[in-house]
């Protein structure tokens, strides 16, 4: 009998949640309490049942998230008991980095990119799992499963390794590390189905509610702090939103619906037109953001 | 990416339930060059209406030069997604795409032509059912078209499209398809595929893509999404003996044990008995635990982990097995190896050879011939260089549990890692164990290596020296081995040159050869140390690979590593046997450190500068260093 599609999907992330284990002596999970994650880590808590996860969720925090993020963050940390360690760039901080002051390009640099070097360097990381699918993008379509990262933490795609069956090559060099996507073959939509099918919790703000938004570059911008300028042409409305991708605040844009459910949102999803990433705003500042920005360590 | 179309469900449950149920095809693009891969991908998604608008309008915004009328979508560069193939309008590496009909899902990886990204070609393949091989119509069969064709069938996989391309360049004829198709299905007719199904089509305009094209009326078969949705896969061998690489032994607290893994086929159930492969204990299995609660039976695919009955010893690499159907374990065997390194494979060089959870040093002991791509024929070889194919013997350090790949792609395979730089320099599929493997038994003898060293009252030794031709690496060993003897030491110097003359004179100096050279004096040696011996062996042995192939073979601390360090100039001053007047007029070919590199060692226990120093001097200083070993042990 056929492993069922989303059946397949696990056990094939487990394999490589467990290969990342078995094979490196100082792994860590990325946790950026997205529903990518939220996916990532109720596949460890199954990975090495009856034992916890052996290995810390970090989260590289810019200061910039949603607050229901980071209160959703310490609610997972404390509920299922896993090792959450929380990393800001100290730098960033002290030049006071940030998307309105520096623009998305410079506060993604200093305060993502950055701040993750930062991370994995200080605990000695040698392997980092990451929610990251292929369907994403289009750089993203052409990573490995186990991504080998230089030294200086960049991604050079003509160095990647030939990636057959799940015989992976998990060896590397002095000072080189690797990254691990469990969720490669995954789409937005087996995320969703496996969510509603699993139960698993998410932020709320996958949800749609009445929140505050401005429209900026086409875009919704929810007004989640003070810290948010508003131009004297802009109004701040209260409108029926939910959000398809989390970020840092400004950098995300909401889209109207109605969806209130997992099954809302599958339903919306079979006849949406748009892509998910179109609501990040750091995917289109540029053509090739997305590999340049892995070329420097970005995950 | 794309999701099923054109339902509004009323009920999602019913529908997810179905989307779940529905069975996934996996296929590959492939061909040379500039055959119309990325824009048949981009055509079918496109068609299907499976593209979504942002990143429709993306495309509007990145220039290339093939989109540059701006009226046209390239749809090539809705797969090619890297800078580097924007710029040069090429596929370098694998795309992997998703889609659903409401027929079947698709994952589909679109792999490059060009012949130096052959390795992710066969990344993509190596998980594939189906492949299209896309020729175009003007240029008929080449050679990347016969290459892939190959490595399709030798990967295993079965069911095969001829995307016969580009036919609104030829004017729709019919007479050009047909030929191509004849010409193709004597070539693949060696090649074993379960079925080849040819398609006209023209992936930029769509003509029998998605639906069946005016333009082809002499073409009455189906387009080629129908063909995909609708072609019968190879069902699931339900016989196939139980296999289970351990890929983990879990033990949170001292309650549990469990043995974590994938299983590669068969089924398994709680009650039945297996067999650890590599030592043959029996046991069965107590319970299959999983985080959703424990099962009675587990299938093909399904991560889960094991409690078996009985205490055995089954660590990561090894696997757990039906009892009735055991998989081969050897340290010897036959395989297909393709090759993806820029430095080619050589027979006796040591590497790491990586099944999906064993891992362990390998050589090639022989290339027995290389397969010609264009014409599928076997060509004597003595080395495999880039996207070559070839037949080799296979000698692993330990013996591996593996099956034949024919039997069973999960178990079959393996790659091969390159030790020092860490790249996957080659891939693997298994033909059968060599029967001498089975036969041939270390045998064990009484009078053993700890026996005949303490009777001389001396620890055994390999001191190895290298350094370049002149360097005085035999002066020094000459020196050394009158001070052992003058003490009443066992010792034997083996000279590079003595060794040629005899053991090794049906050797050149190719890379090949030399490997090869180094291998056999590295054995003699072991079987000297073994006899308890302190061996003095004098050969420049330029590669680093090849004495670390030399130390493995030794036991821990018996190899010693001596750098004759002199530099060039000065071994070309003293010249001894006048080799450098020679090699530096070009009479010698592969001269080491002069047309022929030489790896300066990294790791060597001694380090001797020959300049301004006496040879005794410098022996004196080895014999110093088997004093203060000898005082340790």
């Amino acid at each position: 009998m056929s492993l069922i599609h989303l059946r397949r999907l696990e056990a094939e992330a487990i394999h490589a949640i467990r290969e990342a284990v078995a094979t490196f002596s100082n792994p860590v999970a990325l946790y950026s309490i997205g529903k990518d994650s939220s996916v990532l880590l109720h596949l460890a808590m199954k990975a090495f049942y009856p034992a916890k996860p052996p290995f810390p969720f970090l989260h590289v925090d810019t200061r910039w998230k949603f607050r229901e993020m980071i209160a959703f963050r310490d609610r997972m940390a404390r509920e299922l008991g896993f090792n959450l360690l929380v990393h800001v760039n100290q730098d960033g901080i002290d030049q006071d980095i940030g998307p309105f002051s520096h623009g998305s390009n410079v506060h993604t640099h200093v305060m993502k990119t950055m701040a993750l070097r930062q991370a994995l360097e200080k605990y000695g990381f040698d392997a980092a799992l990451a929610g990251a699918r292929r369907d994403e993008e289009k750089s993203r379509a052409k990573e490995r499963i186990f991504s080998i990262r230089s030294a200086q933490h960049g991604w050079d795609p003509k160095r990647q390794r030939p990636e057959m069956w799940k015989t992976y090559n998990t060896r590397v060099g002095q000072g080189e590390t690797m990254r691990v996507f469990p969720l490669s073959n995954w789409t937005e939509f087996d995320i969703w189905q496996y969510i509603l099918r699993e139960e698993i919790p998410i932020v709320p703000l996958y949800f749609a509610a009445r929140r505050p938004v401005v429209k900026r570059d086409g875009m919704l911008i929810m007004v989640d702090d003070e810290r948010m300028p508003i131009q004297p042409d802009e109004k701040v409305l209260e409108q029926q939103v939910r959000f398809r991708s989390l970020g840092c605040y400004p950098l995300t844009g909401a889209v109207e619906s109605e969806a209130a459910t997992v099954p809302d949102i599958l339903r919306e999803m079979l006849t949406v037109r748009t892509s998910e990433r179109q609501s990040r705003l750091i995917d289109t500042d540029e053509v090739g953001a997305m590999e340049k920005r892995k070329r420097e360590g970005y995950f | 990416m794309s999701y099923v179309q054109s339902i509004p469900p009323r009920d999602i449950e019913a529908h997810l339930a179905e989307h779940d149920n529905k069975s996934i095809l996996r296929f590959i693009t492939c061909g040379s060059v500039d055959d119309g891969k990325s824009t048949l991908i981009g055509r079918l998604l496109y068609d299907a209406k499976l593209i979504f608008e942002d990143q429709l309008a993306n495309l509007g915004r990145v220039g290339s030069p093939g989109a540059a009328n701006g009226k046209e979508i390239d749809l090539a560069l809705l797969l090619d997604g890297l800078e580097a193939e924007r710029e040069q309008g090429i596929t370098i590496d694998v795309a992997y795409r998703y889609f659903a009909t409401s027929k079947r899902k698709f994952i589909v990886a679109d792999t490059p032509g060009h012949e130096e990204y052959t390795r992710n070609m066969v990344t993509g393949a190596s998980t594939a059912d189906l492949a299209i091989i896309l020729i175009d119509s003007r240029q008929g069969i080449l050679q990347q078209t016969r290459r892939h064709s190959y490595i399709a069938s030798l990967l295993g996989i079965r069911h095969l499209v001829l995307a016969v391309n580009k036919i609104d360049l030829v004017g729709f004829q019919q007479q050009v398809y047909e030929e191509i198709v004849t010409d193709y299905m004597a070539f693949a007719k060696e090649l074993g595929f379960a079925s080849i199904r040819p398609i006209p089509i023209s992936a930029r305009d769509g003509d029998n893509v998605i639906s069946a094209s005016a333009n082809t009326p002499w073409y009455r078969g189906a387009a080629l999404l129908e063909y995909l949705e609708t072609v019968e896969l190879d069902p699931m061998d339900q016989a196939k003996p139980f296999r289970f690489p351990v890929q983990m032994v879990m033990r949170p607290n001292a309650d549990f044990r469990g043995y974590a893994g994938q299983i590669a086929s068969g089924r398994i159930s709680v009650g039945d008995p297996v067999v650890v492969a590599k030592s043959g204990q029996r046991t069965s299995v107590k319970a299959i635990v999983t985080y959703d609660g424990e099962l009675a039976t587990a299938g093909e695919g399904e991560a889960v982990t094991l409690v078996l009955a009985d205490e055995v010893d089954a660590s990561r690499g090894n696997m757990l097995v039906a009892p009735g159907a055991r998989p081969f374990v050897a340290d010897q065997f036959q395989a297909h190896v393709i090759w993806f390194d820029s430095s080619p494979m050589l027979p006796g060089r040591s590497y790491i050879l990586r099944t999906e959870t064993d891992s362990v040093s390998a050589t090639v002991t022989a290339l027995k011939h290389q397969v010609n791509i264009n014409s599928c024929i076997r060509e004597a070889a003595k080395s495999l260089q880039m996207n070559e194919v070839g037949v080799c013997n296979v000698s692993t350090q330990a013996p591996i549990a593996f099956d034949a790949y024919a039997d069973n792609r999960a178990t079959g395979n393996f790659i091969i890692v390159d030790r020092v730089t860490n790249a996957t320099v080659g891939a693997g599929l298994i033909d059968f164990p060599l029967r001498r493997a089975d036969n041939v038994h270390w045998h064990a003898l009484e009078v053993n290596k700890s026996a005949r060293s303490a009777m001389k009252n001396q620890l055994p030794a390999v001191l190895w020296f290298t350094g370049l031709s002149g360097s005085g690496k035999s002066t020094i060993a000459n020196e050394l081995d009158r001070i052992l003897h003058a003490q009443g030491k066992h010792s034997y110097l083996l000279d590079g040159d003595n060794v040629r003359h005899g053991l090794n004179r049906d050797l050149g100096f190719t890379e090949e050869d030399r490997v090869e050279n180094i291998r056999r004096v590295a054995e003699v040696a072991k079987l000297m140390a073994d006899a308890g011996l302190i061996v003095l062996v004098s050969f420049i042995s330029p590669f680093r690979d090849e004495r670390r192939m030399a130390r493995e073979l030794m036991e821990e601390g018996e190899f010693i590593e001596i750098f004759v360090d002199t530099p060039l100039d000065e071994c070309a001053r003293r010249d001894p046997k006048g080799l450098y007047e020679k090699a530096l007029a070009g009479k010698i070919a592969n001269f080491t450190g002069v047309s022929s590199p030489y790896e300066v060692p990294e790791n060597a226990e001694l380090h001797l500068q020959t300049v301004g120093h006496e040879p005794i001097d410098l022996a004196l200083k080895i014999e110093e260093f088997l004093e203060k070993r000898m005082d340790d042990e």
